[in-house]
């Protein structure tokens, strides 16, 4: 970390991206970063977990005990949430809208594990708003004739006269920009503070750093899931046409 | 250049005004700061009038909130920037 942090003392402070190693790819080099082995690992974790809930459930009890519970739990609970927010266009979405969840939650939560968390990159966050901005506008022109979405790009002043055009256009753009910095944001603050408590406190951060850990990892990165995935389908249920 | 004579600029007086724009740059915590206590202190108040409807009332303060913060969370990524990137130095 250098100077960078004006503090003396300071160099065992680290949050920032390693690569682990570069390889050459057409050309450009390509590194493999530690994000992308955290992100292995909760890929794995998550793959762990869909292998027994299937097992689980190819041989589901008519009354639920153990561990099927909990995966029938999970699922009624994203599907409620979906149900909630999306109206009758709900079935189609539970699966993305379930997967990204699960995700998303297991990414921000991976710092209790001593991971880097996933979505604390950038390269993590906005691919999954440029899915949500995809998803938005495969459902406007699904759903929408394209004179309504003419005249909606054109909200402010009637369709024949487009001056309101560019910023709209600007406001559509913004949409997953503002959606993967807010998630990035959140978790890279929660990191860099953890970091900073546990590089600069030295022995002094023992035990009690588990309360900071209970917010910055568990509460926050609950409610920022909440928050992307509240977004994406409040999103796209607008372009659908339907609430 | 200023006045004919070279001045020179080194990389800890770059990096000092850098400090500094980072500490003006999270003065933008304010705006959610008032926004999230205005949120939440409607929500409160909508809970007192309708306790049955906490747990929508909840949701949506949560999620209000969420958005409201992002505007400070701008801030907080230009100190970053700032800070650890430093994309001043030469």
């Amino acid at each position: 970390m250098g100077h960078g942090i004006l503090l003396s003392g300071a160099d065992n402070i680290d949050f920032m991206v390693h690569g682990i190693f570069k390889y050459s790819f057409f050309g450009h080099e390509v590194w493999i970063t530690t994000t992308h082995v955290c992100l292995l690992i909760v890929m794995l974790i998550l793959i762990g977990f869909a292998i027994a809930a299937n097992r689980t459930m190819c041989k589901a009890a008519e009354v639920p005990s153990g561990f099927q519970n909990v995966v029938e739990l999970v699922v009624e609970k994203l599907d409620s949430m979906v149900d909630g927010t999306m109206g009758k266009g709900a079935p189609g979405f539970y699966n993305y809208i379930g997967t990204i969840f699960i995700f998303i939650l297991f990414s921000n939560i991976s710092g209790l594990l001593g991971l880097r968390p996933p979505t604390a990159d950038y390269g993590v966050t906005l691919p999954l708003g440029i899915l949500t901005f995809i998803l938005i506008h495969v459902n406007q022109f699904r759903f929408q004739k394209p004179k309504d979405i003419w005249a909606d790009m054109c909200s402010p002043l009637p369709p024949w006269l487009p001056i309101w055009l560019p910023i709209n256009l600007i406001s559509e753009i913004a949409v997953p920009v503002s959606l993967s910095l807010r998630l990035f944001a959140n978790v890279l603050s929660g990191t860099v503070m953890m970091a900073l408590v546990y590089g600069l406190l030295g022995w002094i951060a023992t035990a009690w750093p588990a309360a900071l850990h209970v917010y910055f990892d568990l509460f926050s990165g609950a409610i920022q899931t909440y928050v992307f995935c509240m977004l994406t389908m409040t999103y796209i249920s607008n372009a659908r046409g339907d609430a | 250049m200023l006045g004919g004579n070279k001045m020179e600029f080194n990389e800890n007086f770059i990096l000092g005004c850098s400090a500094i724009g980072a500490g003006l740059a999270v003065i933008a915590g304010i705006g959610p700061g008032v926004g999230q206590g205005i949120a939440a202190g409607h929500a409160a108040a909508a809970v007192g009038r309708n306790p049955g409807a906490k747990s929508s009332i909840t949701s949506t303060m949560l999620l209000g909130q969420a958005v409201a913060e992002t505007t400070g969370l701008y801030g907080l990524l230009i100190a970053m920037l700032l800070l650890f990137v430093k994309p001043l130095l030469p």
